[in-house]
């Protein structure tokens, strides 16, 4: 049978959802590196598309890649819009925070009624964990859980990661809690994350997605915010990829 | 862009030859990217590449010969300034070089770092000396439009001859005698720079002569009601762009030109771009030349710019003055009237621009607006949000955006502009 492709180039990472007219196949991710066009040709190895849909940041080098010869692009608001309906058809509200950008989408539907999305600046994003994971010398994957053993939430207030890193190494000076300062820098991508949600309506019930929807403590401060726990789908950062593939088989 | 033949006049202006030449250099290639690359455009528009392509040579050779002839040259950066009064004692009206991210590290020295990049660029342009006009000028007018044009205002007077209008806030009666003494005090300033005096004769001819270049744009406005849409967004920035500083009779001349094979293009039912294709407005801060980045993202993402709400586009040209005045007082008057519709951001309450935009979504069946602030610009910033919240009404999508002159968030206002086509498609 013949096979639909969807692929997500994102800053970070790349993901792959392989199917059919009917069901998923197989899904992928590798990292993006700085050389995107090996990866893609990497990950699509041994497969024949009928139809590949890219999206993310870099989907404009998918062409280039030579890996199908009938390729169209869509931005990664359409493909989360798809990709969130499909997999929860009452979501009203998606969240997508990746490696270097958020979005925060209204949805009618399968399709975006509103979307407001940050500007060149990184801050709140994975970027923004990453970068102060390393600071605090600890793997990004269990950067959540060392969060959550904070007791006392800490107004950080800086947004931007250059600022936000002196201020948590100003605390830490103080002798604070280090477990109290990621929590503060946590609840610092919340609140900004909240902002944006309430541009577009933040109706419930919300889909949390991309990569940092694996992360503990923002899940569990973005459900205290929101009243309610979101919907989180088994892979988050799958969601562009899926929605890409579903928009290959229309 | 031709170099050798404008040598002396650029080193006569005391231009920084070696940066000229670069800037000239990136402006061509720019252009050429931008605009030439274009298919299906307009026959008449191989003027508005002339004067473009001139717009450092042979305009301001221009200017030159004009001051040879003893007329004075007026430079502005806002369609506050009353053209007619201008034109009317002799002297001759342009818009300075305020577009461009040219000597920031030298402005910063004189307005702070979180000034828009307009200011920053016309004040960059002369301290790095890069502008021909500014350089050509006798007389520079700014006006109170923004706390942070006011303040550049102060610091720029130490390096050109200057003189800046107070333009009110409100618009009521105390606000209109205000701008009406504003108004007077201009004609005299005039009269003595120039040692002509204003007749009514020739302040009547003067009126009529921007009427009549106001006329013509309007009228290419109108035309782009038609779908599919004749002509592209960014050549209609480009007319309105070229408006500010070419002359006048013979610019209205070359547009009137156009619109005839506008019309004839409509007739046949051609367009620039398929029927259907997503119309948007753009709307807010003026995009001065080489300021293309958006309509150009825009354009390469599937969509087309049907109209101009900015000071370059219909804020400039809606409003004509009244003819029927023949007395000093009364055309005084009618300037005064014209000049106060203006629905500039800086007034409060503004109402009138979302009654204005509202028009314009209408007639030019608009898909979408995209609301476009310069960083740091208060007004428009602010009133990106009643725009949003006007359209909401009207359930117009809009798309609002606040970035400056450099090219670092192209990537990201490709997906942000993108994905609003998607949404209106």
């Amino acid at each position: 049978m013949a096979l639909f492709g969807g692929i997500d180039i994102g800053s970070r990472s790349i993901e792959l959802v392989v199917r059919d007219p009917h069901q998923v196949i197989s899904r992928k991710k590798t990292a993006t590196t700085f050389d995107p066009q090996a990866q893609i040709r990497r990950l699509s190895q041994g497969l024949v598309f009928e139809k590949l849909v890219a999206t993310g940041y870099g989907r404009a080098l998918v062409e280039k890649a030579g890996i199908c010869p009938d390729i169209e692009t869509i931005t990664e608001i359409k493909a989360y819009g798809l990709g969130a309906h499909d997999l929860f058809p009452l979501a009203q509200t998606v969240l997508d925070i990746g490696g270097q950008d958020t979005k925060a989408i209204a949805l009618m539907g399968s399709k975006v009624a509103k979307f407001e999305m940050n500007d060149r600046c990184a801050a709140g994003t994975g970027k923004f964990l990453e970068h102060l994971a390393t600071v605090f010398q600890i793997p990004l994957e269990e950067f959540g859980h060392y969060a959550l053993e904070g007791s006392q939430r800490l107004e950080i207030n800086a947004m931007c990661t250059v600022f936000a890193e002196t201020e948590a190494v100003s605390l830490m000076a103080r002798g604070t809690n280090p477990h109290d300062i990621a929590l503060g820098l946590h609840s610092s991508i919340v609140k900004r994350t909240l902002t944006m949600l309430t541009r577009v309506g933040a109706n419930q019930p919300l889909l949390f997605a991309g990569g940092v929807a694996n992360n503990p403590c923002v899940i569990q401060l973005l459900t205290e915010a929101l009243g309610s726990a979101p919907l989180i789908p088994e892979e988050p950062e799958m969601v562009g990829a899926h929605g890409a593939a579903l928009h290959a088989i229309r | 862009m031709t170099t050798s033949a404008h040598q002396k006049m650029w080193e006569e202006l005391n231009l920084d030859i070696p940066a000229h030449d670069g800037l000239l250099a990136v402006l061509g290639k720019f252009y050429n990217d931008i605009y030439l690359s274009q298919s299906g455009r307009l026959k008449g528009m191989e003027y508005l590449d002339f004067v473009l392509s001139e717009v450092h040579g042979l305009r301001i050779k221009e200017l030159q010969d004009a001051k040879a002839a003893g007329r004075k040259i007026i430079g502005t950066f806002c369609v506050f300034v009353p053209e007619e009064l201008t034109l009317a004692a002799g002297a001759v009206h342009v818009g300075l070089c305020s577009g461009a991210e040219v000597g920031s590290d030298k402005a910063e020295q004189l307005v702070p770092r979180n000034t828009c990049a307009l200011i920053k660029s016309f004040i960059g342009f002369k301290l790095a000396r890069l502008c021909p006009f500014t350089e050509s000028c006798d007389l520079v007018i700014g006006e109170t439009t923004c706390d942070g044009k006011k303040k550049a205002y102060e610091a720029f007077a130490d390096h050109v001859n200057m003189e800046v209008l107070e333009v009110p806030q409100r618009k009521t009666a105390s606000d209109r005698a205000l701008w009406k003494s504003e108004v007077i005090r201009y004609k005299a300033v005039l009269e003595e720079l120039t040692g002509n005096t204003i007749t009514e004769e020739k302040l009547q001819a003067a009126i009529k002569l921007v009427n009549e270049k106001r006329r013509a744009l309007q009228r290419l406005n109108r035309l782009r009601h038609a779908d599919p849409a004749p002509i592209s967004g960014r050549d209609a920035l480009l007319i309105n762009q070229v408006s500010m500083y070419d002359d006048p009779v013979r610019f209205t001349q070359s547009i009137n030109t156009l619109c005839d094979q506008i019309e004839e293009r409509i007739a046949a039912g051609e367009g620039v771009v398929p029927a259907g294709t997503p119309r948007l407005l753009l709307s807010g801060c003026p995009m001065a030349v080489p300021n293309w980045k958006l309509p150009f993202i825009v354009e390469s993402s599937g969509a087309v710019i049907v109209g101009e709400e900015s000071c370059i586009g219909s804020r400039n040209t809606r409003d004509l003055v009244s003819e029927e005045a023949t007395s000093m007082d009364a055309m005084i008057d009618a300037l005064v009237d014209r000049y106060l519709q203006i629905d500039c951001a800086c007034f409060t309450p503004n109402d009138e621009r979302q009654d204005n935009l509202k028009t314009m979504v209408n007639d030019l069946k608009a898909d979408g607006v995209l609301h476009y602030s310069l960083m740091f610009c208060q007004p428009y910033e602010h009133e990106a949000l009643k725009t949003e919240k006007t359209m909401h009404q009207e359930q117009v999508p809009v798309l609002s955006i606040s970035t400056d002159y450099s090219m670092e968030d192209v990537e990201q206002l490709k997906t942000r502009i993108e994905a609003f086509i998607e949404m209106v498609s």
